[in-house]
C-alpha cells in the first residue's frame, strides 16, 4: 500500500517520457524487403545455412499471404518496402560480458532506468537488452550458467545451442501461422532465448528489455523459452521507443514450451510510443505469442499490461496439450487518445482435465477503441476441460469504445465454460467521493483504475507491478475532468 | 466557523435550496431535520462541492475563506468532511489504501510530511478502537458488499482518521443497529472539541439523545423555516412536520 501512494505522488510528466532517441553509429541493412535483404541479414549474423533456408522458406510463404483485416482496428497500411529490416549499434568487437559493452549503450539503458551493472542491481533480475535489431547485453549469465540455465541472445543461441534452436524454433508458432509471424520468421534479427533444464527452478526473474531507437526500422524479435520437465521460470518483458511522427512497426514472435510439471510465467509491460494526442505517430504492435503446455501438469500464464502502441494486435495463447495442464491469461489493456487495441487470448484445450482462466480488463479513454477477442476451444479428447473467463471494460468519457468478441467452440460435452462480462464507467460519484476525502481528481482516477485492474496487477512481480501502476496512471492522465 | 448567507442552489435548472442562512460556531453541534426531499442532502453536497449543483446566489464562509471558490478536494483539505448518506463503492481499493492516499494528500496540503506506513498503522489502530471497526473490513474493497451499517461505521472511521474541522453527517444513524448507533455516536462525541463543529442531518431523536445538539433547524422546501434548541427535536418527534408545513405554507410569499 505504501507503493500505491508513492506512485500517486510520483505523477508529474504527462507526455510519453521515453520519447527520445540517441545518435550513434549503426550497421544498417539497405531499405526494402526481398530475398537479398534476407541473405544480407543472415550473412551479417553469420548464420548457419539451415537458418537461412528457414528464413527464405518463410519469406516465400509470406509473399503468398495478405495482411489480416479481421481485427477491429483501422490504420494506414504501412509500406513494408520502405522499412529497414536491420539496424544495429556498431560495436568494435562483440562484447563477451557486460564490461565490454559500449558505455554509450549502457548510458541509454541507464536513462531508461535499467542498470546493466550487475552489482548495481538490488533485485536479482537477469536482463537481456535488445536495441533495434540486436541483443546488446545479457546480465547474470554466469550465475545462471551454474544451474545449467541458458539465457542469452537468440543469435548467440543459434551458434552455441543449435540443437535446441532447431528443435524448438517455429514449433509453437509455425511460420505459416499468420502474416506477421511469417514476416518475422523471414527477417527476425535477434531476441532472447532461454532454456531451463529439468527440475531447475530459475532463482531470479529473467527479463528482456526491448528498445527501438533508429528511425524507419521495424523491430522483429523472437523470444523462445523452453522449460524442461519440472522446471520453473518467470519471464518479464518491457519495451519503449522514441517519439516519432511516422508509425513504426514492431512484429515480434514469442514461443514458450513447457514440459511435464513445468511452469512458465510470462509478464509484459508494454509501453511502446502510443502516438501523440492527435494520433500522430506511434508503434504498430503486431505480435504473435503462444505457449504450449506440452507435458502433463504443466502451466503457462501470460500477464500483460498494455499501455502503449498506436495499434495493438496481440493474442497470447495457450495450447493445453498435456493432461491436467493449465493456461492463464491476465490482461489490462489501456487505450487513450486515438489508440486502438485488439487483444485477447486463445485457450486450446486438447488434453484431459485441462483448465484455463482468462481475466481481461479493458480501459478506454479519449477517442480510443479497445477490443477483447478471446477464443476458448475444447477439442474432442479434452474430457473435463474447464474455462473461466472474466472480461471487464471500463469507459472514461463518452467518445471511446469497448468491444468484446468471445468465441467458444466446444467438441466435448463434459466441458464447463463460464464467461462473465461487465462494462462500467468511472462514476462521477466515485470521483467526488475521493475528492471529498481530499484526493485530487487525477489521483482518484489512478486509484480507481488500479483498483479495477488489481486482479491482473497482482499477478505481476513486485517491481513490475509498481511500474505498471505508474504507467496506467500516466496513460490516463487528463482523461477525466 | 461556518457562515452560510442566502444560499440558493439548483440542479438541472430546478431550484432546490432557496435561501439558506446558517451560522455555525466552533464547538457547536447543529442538527438539521426536515421532511424527505426538503434539501438536506443537497445542502451537504453543495457545501462539499458537488459539481452537479449550481449555486445561483449567496455565499459561504468557512474559517474566513470563500468556501464556494474552492475545489471539492481543497474543501476537504481545509477540513470539511461529509459522511455520505449513501457511501460509494470503489472496487479493488481497500479502505486502508484509500485513506492512506487521502490522508497524505491532506497532509501535503497542510505542509505536513506524509505519514510512513508504521505511523499510519498506529493511527489506524487508535481510530479503529474509537469506532470499534473490524480490521478485516478495512482491507476489503471500499464499501463493496458492506452492509448498510458497516458503510456508515466506515464513514465515521474515515472521519476519525481525517480529523476534520467541520463534520457533516448525513443520516449516519440510518442503517445502524442499536448498539452500533451508541458506539458510533460515542465516537463522534469523542472527536468533538472546542475547535471543531458538527452538523448532523437526521430524522430521528434517538441519534440526538447521544449527539446532543446545541441547535436544531428544520429545513423545508429549501429554506430553514424553524430553528430552536434540542427541545425542538423532541417536539418534532411528537408532532411531526405538519404544523410547521402549515405555518410556512399559509404565510408563503411568492
Ligand atoms: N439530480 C437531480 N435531479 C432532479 N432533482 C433532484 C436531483 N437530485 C436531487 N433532486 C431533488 O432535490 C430535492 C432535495 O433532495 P435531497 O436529497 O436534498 O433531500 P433530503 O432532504 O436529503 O431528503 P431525505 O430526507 O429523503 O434524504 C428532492 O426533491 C430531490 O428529488
Ligand atoms: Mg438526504
Amino acid at each position: 500500500m505504501s507503493k500505491d501512494n508513492q506512485i500517486l505522488e510520483d505523477l508529474n510528466s504527462k507526455e510519453y517520457e521515453h520519447g527520445w532517441s540517441v545518435n550513434f553509429e549503426t550497421d544498417e541493412a539497405p531499405i526494402g524487403l526481398n530475398e537479398d535483404i534476407i541473405r544480407w541479414i543472415s550473412t551479417k549474423k553469420e548464420e548457419p545455412s539451415w537458418l537461412l533456408d528457414w528464413r527464405l522458406k518463410a519469406f516465400k510463404i509470406w509473399q503468398g499471404m495478405t495482411e489480416p483485416t479481421w481485427a477491429n482496428v483501422n490504420y494506414l497500411k504501412m509500406d513494408l518496402q520502405a522499412l529497414r529490416y536491420y539496424s544495429a549499434p556498431k560495436q568494435s568487437k562483440k562484447a563477451k560480458n557486460i564490461n565490454e559493452v559500449d558505455p554509450e549503450l549502457i548510458a541509454i539503458y541507464e536513462r531508461l532506468g535499467i542498470s546493466l551493472n550487475e552489482q548495481k542491481r538490488l533485485q536479482g533480475i537477469a536482463i537481456d537488452v535488445v536495441l533495434d535489431s540486436v541483443s546488446v547485453a545479457t546480465t547474470f549469465k554466469e550465475t545462471l550458467g551454474k544451474l545449467g540455465i541458458v539465457f542469452c541472445s537468440f543469435s548467440e543461441a543459434v551458434k552455441e545451442h543449435p540443437e535446441l534452436i532447431q528443435k524448438y524454433l517455429g514449433s509453437v508458432v509455425p511460420m505459416t501461422d499468420n502474416y506477421y509471424a511469417a514476416l518475422n520468421a523471414a527477417v527476425f534479427s535477434d531476441g532472447s532465448f532461454c532454456y531451463i533444464p529439468k527440475g531447475v527452478r530459475c532463482p531470479m526473474e529473467l527479463s528482456t528489455y526491448f528498445r527501438i531507437n533508429a528511425a524507419n526500422t521495424g523491430q522483429f524479435e523472437r523470444t523462445l523459452i523452453v522449460a524442461d520437465d519440472s522446471s520453473y521460470v518467470s519471464y518479464l518483458e518491457g519495451c519503449t521507443a522514441p517519439q516519432r511522427d511516422e508509425n513504426q512497426l514492431h512484429a515480434a514472435v514469442v514461443e514458450i514450451y513447457a514440459g511435464a510439471h513445468a511452469e512458465v510465467k510470462y509478464s509484459t509491460v508494454q509501453n511502446w510510443f502510443p502516438g501523440d494526442k492527435d494520433g500522430k505517430g506511434g508503434i504498430y504492435n503486431f505480435v504473435t505469442k503462444r505457449g504450449i503446455c506440452a507435458g502433463d501438469h504443466s502451466k503457462i500464464s501470460w500477464t500483460q499490461v498494455e499501455t502503449g502502441s498506436a495499434v495493438t494486435w496481440k493474442y497470447p495463447s495457450c495450447i493445453l496439450k498435456g493432461d491436467y495442464s493449465i493456461g492463464e491469461f491476465y490482461s489490462v489493456a489501456v487505450t487513450n487518445n486515438y489508440q486502438q487495441a485488439d487483444t485477447g487470448t486463445k485457450m486450446i484445450h486438447i488434453g484431459k482435465n485441462t483448465k484455463s482462466r482468462i481475466v481481461s480488463k479493458g480501459i478506454s479513454a479519449g477517442k480510443s477503441q479497445n477490443s477483447y477477442r478471446g477464443q476458448v476451444q475444447v477439442m474432442k479428447r479434452a474430457h473435463n476441460a474447464r474455462n473461466f473467463s472474466q472480461c471487464d471494460s471500463l469507459l472514461m468519457g463518452n467518445q471511446c469504445g469497448a468491444h468484446t468478441f468471445p468465441y467458444i467452440d466446444i467438441a466435448n460435452p463434459s466441458a464447463k465454460v463460464e464467461h462473465e462480462a461487465t462494462t462500467s464507467k468511472i462514476g462521477e460519484d466515485q470521483i467526488f467521493y475521493c475528492n471529498q476525502r481530499g484526493i485530487a481528481t487525477e489521483d482518484a482516477v489512478a486509484l480507481i483504475v488500479n483498483g479495477y485492474a488489481k486482479e491482473v496487477l497482482n499477478q505481476l512481480p513486485m517491481e513490475f507491478a509498481v511500474e505498471a501502476q505508474k504507467l496506467l496512471a500516466l496513460t490516463l492522465e487528463g482523461s477525466v475532468g | 466557523m461556518l457562515s452560510i448567507k442566502n444560499l440558493h442552489a439548483s440542479i438541472e435548472g430546478t431550484p432546490i435550496l432557496r435561501g439558506i442562512n446558517l451560522e455555525v460556531k466552533a464547538g457547536e453541534v447543529h442538527a438539521i431535520m426536515g421532511p424527505n426531499g426538503s434539501g438536506k442532502s443537497t445542502l451537504a453536497s453543495v457545501l462539499a462541492g458537488r459539481e452537479e449543483y449550481e449555486v445561483t446566489e449567496g455565499e459561504v464562509l468557512f474559517q474566513g475563506k470563500e468556501l464556494l471558490a474552492l475545489s471539492p478536494e481543497d474543501r476537504a483539505r481545509e477540513g470539511v468532511f461529509l459522511a455520505f448518506q449513501y457511501p460509494i463503492e470503489i472496487p479493488g481499493v481497500s479502505t486502508t489504501n484509500f485513506l492512506r492516499t487521502a490522508l497524505n494528500q491532506v497532509r501535503e496540503y497542510r505542509g505536513q510530511e506524509p505519514l510512513d506506513a508504521v505511523k499510519f498503522l498506529s493511527l489506524m489502530k487508535e481510530k479503529m478502537a474509537l469506532v470499534e471497526i473490524d480490521q478485516k473490513l478495512l482491507s476489503r474493497s471500499l464499501n463493496e458488499g458492506f452492509s448498510g451499517g458497516e458503510k456508515k461505521r466506515n464513514e465515521i472511521f474515515q472521519m476519525a482518521m481525517l480529523n476534520p474541522v467541520l463534520s457533516i453527517l448525513d443520516e449516519t444513524d440510518s442503517g445502524l443497529d442499536i448498539d452500533a448507533l451508541r458506539i458510533v455516536s460515542n465516537g463522534v462525541n469523542k472527536l468533538k472539541s472546542d475547535t471543531t463543529a458538527t452538523i448532523v442531518v437526521t430524522h430521528y431523536q434517538r441519534l440526538l439523545d447521544y449527539i446532543v445538539p446545541d441547535f436544531v433547524h428544520v429545513l423545508y422546501k429549501g429554506r430553514i423555516v424553524k430553528s430552536g434548541t434540542k427541545e425542538l427535536a423532541l417536539e418534532l418527534e411528537e408532532k411531526g412536520y405538519d404544523w410547521i408545513k402549515e405555518e410556512v405554507d399559509s404565510t408563503a410569499t411568492v
